[in-house]
């Protein structure tokens, strides 16, 4: 490390503690060269954001910097005083943070809040500043260059202010940009446009940034090292090439590994197997319903689709398209407006309050929050027990016995049973939380987002139980994600959803091949793949339909992907109700285009993973 | 991140700032009628005859036939309360039991005594429990925050007449500062203003000051604790700016909100206040009227108090809407 | 996220609280044990004159000196706290157990329930306590059970808000909707989902109801509305004694120290309860 010209960037052995002295981030050492960009890889609690912002010499309320060095450029950051440190911030050191919503002030126009930067350290006229801010829009691929300024933060959608927070930092060419989970939030979608306008702006400025994410595949587009932290300690560190191709470190690969879960191979389910729930036009949505029985504010349209026993249907969509909805309505939590949905042949009532006990077995629900789907004022067994206890009337001794069961088929310890939800770590709380479940000895699972909020590396040992269970229990699931990976990995029918609306239902291998529906084309296309390159290969064709993400879907037009789709028919899909149909690969879609014109049309563009 | 799932529970979206402060007008309108009903309401349960009580034992059943048939004591309640509110609304409620004076003109004497006692209090008061407030915010945490709140706890739990009575020992008895009583209100020179006011001001000051130091404080705090003050900080503006520029505009709404609610605790403060003092206010004559049972002035005192009341509540809110960027610019 | 530590670098220890939690639990549980043994403790029959000189200043026989008619003062005291706690607790305990309960109720079943009880409460919050009081004293008179009804009535609506928005909270988390999902009754919702999870706010609100209440109540005895003589409740003893004032008696100023030692250790106490959460107080 010690060659000859010293790099711009250079961390040694940062250290930063709680104020109770315990480590968050324990003597981190690295360097970044001019113009380069190095990413901070790692998963919650490993203390990226805490590293993250050290190098801004800031500790948030409850940490200090115990000790080490940031030098940037020929300036030490650790050692200078309130005043100088202040003077360094924004103006050479600045930082992109992960909720863009949240950290633009909601009471200032945006470009006062972009330019501030030049005008508090006094590097450029307003004139000039205004002048830079709009030049920095437009390489950042923005809409509206000259106007979108003059917006408040909650006048532009999340992927345009995550944009706008970059032009913030670029603003005065500080010498080190720190974006901080910046695309995060955003649905894949959105993010690629995001992504190629931070990649481009970057370039652009020749700027030396550092990536904190979490996610292997994004930080492969845009990084030329790694830095891989876990528990506050660097576990390896490497070019972005050698780490995808030969990662050294277990912990490295552990994160590989579970970035591309493997298919699952299904259990054997029988052809015919007559369907266990099978929903058909459901209508659903908040506010009540209106005199026509539609609901105020819909959410799902005529959706119709089946799970047979034992088996699995994966359903996809981004945020808002209505698959969390999807499963209140089938628990009986959100009664639909229309349609009908039948388990195991019979009418199944839209209120939980309607349903027979044995139908409220049947159906089980798992939700996404695990921090929040367990009563912190329970016990794990007492959380345990009381499905035994409403569901079999389950006391004393063979509950308890029960509950060692359950916790046994989640692959926890018997010794768990005592602990308070705070006590467990956010997986063993999905573990619980799906025993839970399993302890009403359902025939249904549905499963929402239940990996979500979960590190890639649990998460995917989740739905490795998931499938396990499936083996040994014969249940069928319902499983509700954003992620592709995760949903093609467990289940063997895939429906997806875009505004409420089935645009696709069919197997899993139908995923795989063309033709499909335009939308499933987008979202497949926009899943970010583990090898650099991925990013420059996405055709334009596909980054049109992206930025058209930004706009809200139109519930109103008969198809709502209308102003989105590349290959739409004027005149005819924004005023005729799209039709159903089948495809030869054996799925069933809803566009006007036909088999034939889809293919010739998706040829065109990148082949899917 | 994944859907939020369930309701947008009442989307501002779709409903434009003055129709929100319209409504939230109109159900303080709403409000103050149901208030009505229930002053009416309390004040019927009165356990025997309201002729007999003020006529006395004595009295013959021609009078009391009169003076009920007066009163309309022998209608439903329903049109009682309905003649009652049309008073009210025209400004004729109805005439004092006790001394036969209208009731008009009995707290036209004692209102603007009541609202100049206030008013002074406001003045003292707002400047200062602002700048306590927002000084223990920026500086959260240290001894002086410390301080601040735990006397603020200490002061908001005192009740108000151990201030006057301290205040009366202390400056009045000890000190032969200033006159015990308020009784003559001589607002003919500035000097005697000043000293005739002092003590009630000073007591009525030392109440809400608390309160109000206390909310406006927890407002700007909640502000400084969002994420956009910590990118101000990333962006390295300096603490100055920092308050007035970021903080200080988001939490304006909210302090406003803080200062009229504090306010609305003049009122209850107001009845002691004015009761220690022996000052000839509004308060002083429902105390009064409470002890002779002088129902008709009761009830007119009592809706003024509650109109004041929901007056200030209203204001609070609708800082709290109009401080809302989201609304302002749509 | 927040920006303490930038705006005030130095910083400094804070007061050690839990001593202040500490010192305020032992004075508010010496006034509750003076309440009960009031009577027992007083050297003196607290309704008789038993000194020649009126406002006398403390001596040995009377340690806090004599009342407006020569009546020790010290045994007044003890004997007067047991009717400013004997009516502000009954009444603290019944404001928090139907603020609770509804609250609990308005919203875990929400809807139409909840739009009735909240309306209800919203006119009934509409009042400043003082003038709610006045006018159901000038109807119903100012017997204790008046008083602890009266009482009662306007601190619920105060507690009922707390819960429900506490509870609206919780609600909305997943487990309770798994609990719905199941198909569970609202009353075993509101038992084992709610219930455990709002101890704290519930114990906090009450603390500062019992603060509100005595304040109310030795109010109203202060304009002379509240109890009447020979009950003397802390705020009787000072409207009693109020002629003492321009000699500058302790028997004015001694009974209103003792309410505030009583609201204000009330008040620290709650603050400094452990896990409270945000300070939750609004009348």
């Amino acid at each position: 490390m010690n060659a000859d010209p010293p790099p711009h960037v250079a961390v040694s052995g940062l250290t930063v503690t709680g104020n109770d002295g315990t480590p968050i981030v324990a003597d981190l050492s690295f360097a970044i060269a001019r113009g380069e960009v190095l990413a901070l890889i790692g998963e919650s609690g490993s203390g990226k954001t805490t590293a993250a912002l050290a190098l801004m010499g800031y500790a948030r309320p409850g940490c200090r910097i115990a000790s080490g060095g940031v030098r940037v450029g020929e300036t030490e950051m650790l050692g200078l005083g309130r005043r100088a440190l202040a003077e360094f911030r924004g103006q050479r050191v600045s930082y992109v943070a992960q909720s863009a919503a949240a950290a633009f002030n909601p009471a200032q126009r945006i470009l006062a809040q972009v330019i501030e930067p030049a005008l508090v350290h006094g590097t450029m006229t307003r004139r000039a500043a205004e002048e830079k801010a709009r030049g920095l829009f437009r390489v950042l691929a923005l809409p509206d260059p000259e106007g979108i300024g003059d917006r408040f933060p909650h006048q532009v959608s999340g992927g345009q202010l995550q944009r706008l927070m970059a032009a913030m930092a670029l603003i005065n060419g500080p010498a080190l940009v720190i974006l901080d989970e910046p695309s995060t939030a955003l649905d894949v979608t959105t993010q690629i446009e995001v992504l190629r306008a931070f990649k481009h702006a970057v370039r652009e400025q020749g700027t030396t940034a550092l990536y904190v994410s979490h996610d292997l595949p994004v930080v492969a587009q845009l990084a030329d090292r790694v830095v891989v932290l876990r528990g506050g300690r660097m576990q390896e560190e490497a070019g972005i090439a050698r780490l995808l191709a030969a990662p050294e470190h277990p912990y490295t690969r552990s994160l590989l590994a579970a970035a591309a879960p493997a298919p699952q191979s299904p259990p054997a389910v029988a052809a015919d197997a007559p369907p266990l729930l099978q929903v058909t036009d459901l209508t659903a949505g908040y506010g009540g319903v209106t005199a026509a029985g539609v609901p105020r504010v819909p959410v799902l349209h005529d959706l119709s689709f089946a799970i047979a026993k034992g088996s699995a249907l994966g359903v996809i969509g981004e945020s808002g398209c209505g698959k969390s909805t999807l499963a209140l309505v089938v628990a009986g939590l959100l009664p639909l407006a229309r349609g009908e949905i039948r388990l195991d042949g019979a009418l199944l009532p839209a209120r939980v309050q309607d349903r027979t006990p044995a139908q409220l077995r049947a159906v089980q629900i798992v939700f996404q929050m695990a921090d929040v789907a367990l009563n912190p004022a329970s016990s794990v067994a007492a959380s345990l027990s009381r499905p035994l206890r409403f569901y079999h009337d389950l006391r004393g001794a063979a509950a308890r016995r029960r509950v060692a069961e359950l916790l046994d088929m989640v692959r926890l310890s018997p010794g768990l049973a005592a602990r308070f939800p705070d006590e467990l770590s956010g997986g063993q709380k999905q573990r619980v939380n799906l025993a839970r479940a399993l302890a009403a000895e359902p025939a249904l699972l549905l499963c929402d987002e239940v990996t979500s909020a979960l590190d890639t590396v649990v998460g995917a040992a989740v739905l490795d139980l998931l499938a396990e269970l499936r083996r040994e229990l014969g249940i069928a699931i319902m499983f509700i994600s954003h992620d592709l990976s995760t949903v093609r990995a467990i289940c063997e029918q895939v429906m997806i959803l875009y505004a409420g609306r089935r645009v696709e239902l069919g197997g899993r291998a139908a995923l795989r091949r063309r033709p499909m529906h335009p939308y499933t084309d987008l979202l497949l296309s926009s899943v970010p793949e583990l090898r650099p390159g991925w990013l420059e290969g996405i055709s334009f064709t596909h980054l049109a339909e992206a930025a058209g993400g930004l706009m809200p879907a139109d519930a109103q037009l008969p198809c709502p992907f209308f102003r989105r789709c590349a290959v739409h028919i004027p005149g005819t899909c924004d005023v005729l109700l799209p039709p159903h149909r089948v495809l030869g690969k054996g799925s069933e879609i809803l566009c006007q285009r036909t088999e034939a014109e889809l293919l010739d049309m998706q040829q065109t563009a990148s082949a899917p993973a | 991140m994944a859907e939020a799932a369930g309701p947008v529970l009442r989307a501002p979206a779709g409903r434009s700032l003055s129709a929100m402060v319209l409504r939230r007008v109109g159900m303080s309108l709403l409000l103050l009628l149901a208030v009505s009903v229930v002053v009416f309401a309390g004040t019927e349960f009165l356990p025997g005859d309201v002729a007999q009580m003020v006529l006395g034992q004595g009295a013959t059943p021609e009078a009391l036939a009169g003076l009920r048939e007066a009163l309309h004591l022998n209608e439903p309640a329903v049109l009682r309360y309905l003649h009652w509110l049309g008073g009210l609304l025209t400004g004729q409620p109805g005439v004092s039991l006790v001394n036969g004076m209208p009731v008009a003109a009995l707290i036209g004497d004692r209102l603007p005594n009541s609202l100049l006692l206030a008013g002074l209090t406001a003045l003292v008061t707002v400047p200062l429990a602002l700048f306590a407030g927002i000084t223990a915010a920026v500086w959260r945490g240290t001894l002086y925050d410390r301080g601040l709140t735990v006397g603020t706890i200490a002061a908001v739990s005192v009740p108000e007449f151990l201030f006057a009575t301290v205040a009366v020992l202390v400056f009045a008895v000890r000190l032969h500062w200033l006159p015990a009583l308020a009784d003559d209100v001589d607002t003919d020179s500035l000097r005697s203003l000043a000293r005739s006011f002092a003590l009630p001001v000073l007591t009525l000051a030392l109440a809400i000051f608390a309160q109000m130091a206390r909310m406006t404080r927890a407002a700007l705090v909640s502000t400084l604790n969002s994420s956009y003050i910590e990118m101000a900080i990333l962006k390295g503006v300096r603490p100055v700016r920092l308050v007035l520029r970021h903080a200080l505009p988001n939490a304006i709404g909210p302090i406003v909100n803080a200062v009229a609610l504090s306010l609305s605790f003049l009122l209850g403060g107001v009845v002691i206040v004015e009761t220690v003092f022996d000052y000839p206010g509004l308060a002083k004559l429902m105390v009064d009227a409470v002890s002779t049972r002088d129902m008709p002035l009761i009830q007119a005192c009592a809706m003024i108090f509650c109109a004041a009341y929901l007056l200030l509540v209203l204001l609070a809110d609708i800082a709290a809407i109009l401080s809302n960027p989201r609304l302002r610019h749509r | 996220m927040s920006a303490a530590l930038e705006l005030q670098p130095i910083a400094r220890r804070r007061l050690s609280l839990p001593l202040l939690g500490l010192l305020s639990g032992i004075l508010v549980l010496a006034c509750l044990l003076l309440a009960l043994l009031g009577p027992v403790l007083a050297p003196h029959p607290p309704g008789q004159i038993v000194s020649p000189t009126v406002f006398a200043a403390p001596s040995r026989v009377f340690p806090l000196g004599t009342d407006y008619l020569g009546r020790d003062m010290l045994s007044r005291l003890l004997v007067g706290a047991r009717y400013t706690v004997g009516t502000a607790l009954p009444a603290a305990l019944l404001a928090s157990l139907l603020g609770t309960g509804l609250g609990m109720l308005a919203a875990v079943r929400g809807g139409l329930t909840d739009a009735v009880i909240s309306r209800a409460m919203d006119t009934l919050i509409s009042f400043p306590s003082l003038i709610f009081s006045l006018v159901i004293v000038a109807a119903l008179g100012s017997s204790l059970a008046v008083l602890v009804g009266t009482a009662a009535v306007i601190y619920m609506p105060g507690c009922y808000r707390i819960i429900r928005a506490v509870a609206v909270d919780i609600e909305t988390k997943d487990f309770v909707r798994a609990a719905r999902a199941r198909g569970e009754r609202t009353s075993d919702i509101m038992r084992h989902e709610i219930l455990p999870n709002i101890v704290t706010p519930v114990v906090t609100d009450f603390g500062l109801r019992f603060m509100f209440i005595v304040l109310l109540v030795s109010n109203l005895s202060f304009l002379g509305l509240g109890l009447q003589p020979p009950l003397s409740d802390w705020g009787g003893l000072v409207r009693e004694n109020l002629s003492g004032l321009s000699v500058g008696a302790p028997a004015v100023i001694l009974p209103a120290v003792a309410i505030a030692v009583l609201t204000v250790s009330v008040t620290l106490l709650v603050d400094n309860l452990p896990g409270r959460k945000a300070a939750m107080r609004e009348r």
